[in-house]
């Protein structure tokens, strides 16, 4: 049944699927040295091009654009893992920035706010992993309704209003102080802090617990997992919670980092927070990636974002150079099997022009 | 050409996607059915709904959104996806808008021009994807972001307005032949030459074969590069003269053209009853997904539902669609199963 | 054995790829950012010269916004100062703080912004301000209430422009009918104040109804399929206000191509003659209204030199030179508007003067 749902890993992963573990995890070495040196390299060219990139307001700032953004790459990356995609995320941030702006509207106070908000953003992710773990519905369908669900229902709760509106009371400013302040004696972002705490719980989770093998053998063989007893449709089930729910978490920081919030914000980010886990390494199929290479993914990007924009390059070049950045990640692993594929193929052809 | 090589294959394949396009049948009937009964029932609460302007503007409306599932349910069924089809209208939209400003090239040679870009583009996916052999997901996530950046940095801000582009070319945007647009007539021409083509040729059902288990397609000796390659320029060629049909429709192109619009036609599709994951799905069932989409969203306003809510309502039928349609294959598998007895995995 | 060496390639490729397509870009990339210190009052008008102002437009392909920053840049230029453009490529808050960033450390003199969201860049500006850059808004006002108090430049008095709007739509339909507003986005501030003071003044024509507000998000195919809704859900609509440049002429280029509607229906709003020209002279649209998007943009950027020279500043009725365009008088608070300037009454663009203007 699961045969139509599930695409099998194709050829491309199939060095690292088939070699073994040794040669899976020296292979996922070799990817995060490449981002690490690309990551040199971009912090090298910032430092050149852009006199102010070595202050320290630059980390700050990245912190502010990216954290919020990154802390949504990671349940991505354990959904992503496991052969599924999760398209909602932005518009779940969106959600449920809505409603603690509704509730707070409303005269609520700020922490019961938060806590609806978590609940809509674990009702939410509950709703993608009924659908695509109970029903087996495939989630790229799933979510791409729920994405326009769940931003139609912030539009509903605050249509053209932005909170706090006139006659409102202001967010507390101790909390929105994170948009402006950096964590004492530190110059992170309380969001980017927040993203590395985090990042080092799933790591853990993804390389350090059976749950982590779990999701690696689900996104290599799901039919195979299902056989060695692990809980397939549990685990895919718990993964769309978590997504939603830290999707939640991050609409919850935007909405204090921007001290107010519109039904549209963080609109059309989905296909960023992908791109992030892509570009760290994560395999599309499942079954292939790491934490450590979504931290370096969120560094680079988000640095050559700050480099660039400081430098003045115009946004569409930037856009330019994110799409050629994240086509070099998958094409250069498979550079080499290419060319192999390649002579034997003019070599086969040589023969027969020669016959 | 040795595409026939294959002639036992096709023996055992036969049976099967007769039972399956039979179900898919009944699958498109469903759906044109849910369109008759949402036009039915809002003009029952405005009976303007109903009338030949209004119907016009149904067909017309879709047309784009359908033109462009055409391309993707091509690209799907292999198994495979093209996120950058709303990117390729854009730049092709705005090449030819440039070019009438310009260089006063003649109208006919925008479609032509529109649909080279096109094809270009979707050749640099195909030859990725399948030679390079990277995740299709994954190059046209990156080409969405490269061509919109060219694009970008070919607009530069300016705007073509209409008084550049020739009123021969604007005419097939909303002239009518016979009462029925040129615009619906061109986009029903390319589904039904397609539909026809994806039921007849051997090359085409490929297609399907490699969608639907590709190490099969592969022991069989389907040459999946070269199927893969096509679908992919296709989709391109289609997004290329999407673009020249957009701008035949605005009369002016910004840098805007076309953005967003991969999930709104990945939606179409699914909608339509094409398997995201390959194998199986038409090219009539992606266009009336279009067709339904607009619908909803056209009847919303029709109805007087206040636009705030068409998001929600949109989400909530999307997902409504999706189940519906898994049900329905459940169903329609269960009965292929008790009739049978022995099945393989549906 | 073969795939160890290739990997030390590999990682080698990426790298110099990565670096040879950065410094691509940092090549194309306009002139280097160079801060320098604006230097005391070379000019006669008390503005200091060498000055850096960011422009942060909505997003950097707006055909509008772009004529804006044009006219920035030129004021600039007369003052011996530079302009810097900076923007997302989509109209969201989110893409316009690195923008506003990347002015705080280059110590620009004065940001002169079109915010997307009236709030929530709020913060950031605030630290802008608090690093001594001026704040100047122009045709989307931020809300951000005194942190920071900023000066907003006005295209036209905002009640001026939704009076007008619907005055003018009244003469074309003898004061009656059912009339429909197609709109921007549900959020666009600007646009939300011009339908509130539609409504205001509609009150004055009791035979005209407003029967609603669409929506099509400044894009042509949104603002095409909502158009065609309400045509079939309003059959007897008289009348259609499009307070936005891509609705009014998305709007004009369907009536153009179904001429039978025009019978009945008259459309009118903020337009750009440049787009709106063909319209106009083969009697698709009779008028509209706009002000010159380059005149604001110019006024702003004199706005912004001033009040980095501390020749201007925001006491109401105090007032500074721009050009060309005369001396202007900043005016008090009002409602949900800080201290502002306006531009000028909106030019009315017929048949008879359309083919002057070149925007």
């Amino acid at each position: 049944m699961s045969d139509v749902m599930t695409p099998t890993p194709p050829k491309v992963d199939a060095p690292a699927a088939d070699s073994g573990a040794r040669r899976l995890w020296s292979g996922v070495a070799r990817w995060e040295t490449g981002l690490l040196v690309v990551l040199f390299g971009v912090l090298i060219f910032g430092a050149a091009e852009s006199s102010v990139f070595l202050t320290s307001s630059t980390l700050f700032f990245m912190g502010i654009n990216i954290g919020y953004i990154a802390i949504m790459a990671l349940p991505m990356t354990f959904v992503v893992m496991t052969g599924e995609i999760d398209l909602s995320v932005a518009s779940m941030l969106g959600l449920s920035g809505a409603v603690v702006g509704d509730l707070w509207h409303h005269g609520w106070g700020i922490w019961p706010a938060f806590g609806v908000a978590l609940l809509v953003g674990l009702a939410g992710g509950a709703l993608n992993g009924l659908l695509v773990a109970r029903f087996g519905l495939p989630s790229i369908a799933v979510t791409i309704g729920t994405l326009t669900l769940f931003r139609g229902l912030a539009e509903i709760l605050l249509g053209s209003v932005t909170v706090p509106g006139i006659g409102d009371r202001l967010f507390p400013v101790s909390l929105t102080n994170i948009g402006v302040l950096p964590v004492g004696g530190t110059e992170l972002s309380w969001s980017l802090l927040i993203f590395l705490i985090l990042a080092m719980v799933f790591g853990v989770v993804l390389h350090a617990t059976p749950l982590g093998r779990s999701m690696v053998a689900i996104g290599l063989q799901p039919e195979a997992a299902e056989f060695a007893g692990i809980r397939v449709t549990r685990i895919k089930f718990g993964l769309f919670v978590l997504s939603g729910l830290l999707s939640a978490f991050a609409g919850i920081l935007l909405t204090l980092q921007n001290s107010s919030v519109s039904y549209n914000a963080g609109v059309g980010l989905e296909l960023n927070v992908v791109a992030i886990a892509l570009f760290g390494g994560v395999s599309i199929f499942g079954g292939r990636g790491t934490i450590l290479g979504v931290v370096l993914s969120v560094a680079i990007i988000g640095s050559l974002q700050m480099a660039l924009t400081q430098m003045q390059v115009q946004p569409e070049k930037q856009n330019i150079i994110t799409g050629i950045l994240l086509l070099l990640s998958v094409v250069i692993p498979n550079g080499g099997e290419v060319i192999g594929r390649l002579r034997a193929r003019v070599r086969r052809g040589r023969s027969r022009s020669a016959a | 050409m040795s595409t026939r090589t294959v002639e036992p294959a096709a023996d055992v394949d036969k049976p099967r996607t007769s039972r399956l396009v039979d179900l898919l049948r009944a699958r498109e009937a469903g759906i044109g059915l849910l369109i008759v009964v949402l036009v039915g029932l809002t003009s029952l609460d405005n009976h303007h709904f109903l009338s030949a302007n209004s119907i016009q503007q149904l067909l017309s409306g879709a047309a784009l959104i359908a033109l462009l599932g055409v391309g993707e349910t091509l690209v799907i069924v292999t198994r495979n996806v093209d996120l950058s089809v709303g990117s390729v209208l854009g730049l092709s939209a705005y090449i030819v808008g440039d070019l009438f400003k310009h260089e006063h090239i003649p109208a006919w040679s925008g479609f032509l021009i529109a649909m080279t870009v096109g094809a270009g583009i979707g050749a640099v996916n195909g030859f990725i994807t399948t030679v390079m052999r990277v995740p299709s997901l994954v190059v046209t996530l990156a080409m969405l972001y490269i061509v919109r950046g060219i694009d970008g940095v070919i607009v530069n801000g300016h705007i073509v307005n209409p008084t550049a582009i020739p009123h021969s070319f604007t005419a097939v945007g909303y002239q009518n032949l016979l009462g029925v647009p040129w615009l619906f007539i061109i986009v029903a021409g390319v589904v039904v030459v397609a539909a026809y083509a994806m039921r007849s040729y051997r090359a085409s059902r490929d297609l399907y074969a490699i969608g639907s288990n590709p190490a099969a397609a592969a022991l069989i000796g389907i040459p999946a590069t070269r199927r893969v390659f096509a679908a992919f320029v296709i989709s391109g060629t289609l997004a290329g003269l999407a673009g020249a049909l957009f701008l035949a429709l605005n009369a002016q192109v910004d840098n805007s053209a076309g953005q967003g619009y991969e999930l709104q036609v990945i939606a179409a599709v699914v909608v339509g009853g094409v398997a995201i994951f390959g194998g199986s799905g038409t090219v009539v069932g992606a266009a009336l997904g279009a067709v339904l989409l607009h619908t909803i969203q056209q009847a919303l306003v029709a109805l007087r539902i206040s636009a705030f809510w068409n998001g929600a309502i949109a989400g909530g039928l999307l997902l409504a669609a999706i189940a519906f349609d898994r049900w329905l294959t459940l169903r329609n598998a269960r009965k292929l199963a008790s009739a049978e007895g022995a099945h393989r995995n549906v | 054995m073969s795939r160890i060496r290739l990997t030390r390639h590999t990682t080698l490729a990426v790298a110099t790829v990565v670096v040879a397509s950065l410094s691509l870009a940092a090549c194309s990339s306009s002139s280097k950012n160079s801060a320098t210190n604006p230097t005391a009052s070379a000019t006669g008008t008390g503005i200091k010269s060498g000055l850096t102002v960011y422009f942060i437009p909505k997003d950097t392909q707006n055909p509008y916004e772009v004529l804006a920053d044009k006219g920035g840049q030129a004021a600039l230029a007369e003052l011996g100062g530079k302009v810097v453009v900076s923007s997302g490529t989509q109209d969201t808050a989110a893409a316009q703080l690195p923008s506003i960033q990347a002015a705080i450390q280059a110590k620009a003199d004065a940001i002169v912004i079109a915010a997307n969201d009236p709030k929530a860049l709020c913060p950031q500006l605030n630290q802008a301000a608090q690093a001594g850059i001026q704040i100047v808004a122009f045709d989307s006002d931020i809300s951000c209430g005194s942190s920071p108090s900023h000066l907003f430049i006005n295209q036209a008095d905002t009640k001026t422009i939704g009076t007008s709007e619907v005055d003018l739509l009244a003469k074309e339909i003898n004061s009656s009918g059912q009339i429909a507003i197609l709109s921007a986005a549900a959020s666009a501030t600007n646009q939300n104040a011009w339908i509130g003071y539609m409504k205001e003044q509609l009150k004055k024509y009791p035979k005209m109804q407003l029967v609603t507000t669409v929506y099509g998000n400044d894009d042509p195919q949104t603002s095409l399929t909502v158009l065609q809704g309400l045509l079939s859900a309003y059959p007897n609509l008289r009348g259609i206000i499009s307070p936005t440049t891509v609705g009014i002429s998305t709007a004009a280029q369907y009536l153009d191509s179904h001429k039978s509607l025009l019978s009945h229906l008259t459309l009118t709003g903020l337009g750009l003659p440049s787009q709106m020209k063909t319209y106009v002279k083969d009697g698709t649209v009779t008028a509209f209204e706009l002000w010159n998007p380059s005149d604001l943009g110019y006024l702003a950027g004199y706005a912004a030199a001033s009040l980095a020279s501390g020749s201007a500043s925001l006491q109401a009725n105090s007032s500074f030179k721009a050009g060309h365009l005369g001396t202007y008088k900043v005016l008090a608070p009002a409602g949900e508007t800080g201290p502002s300037v306006v531009l000028g009454p909106p030019t009315v663009f017929d048949k008879s003067n359309i083919d002057k203007f070149n925007f």
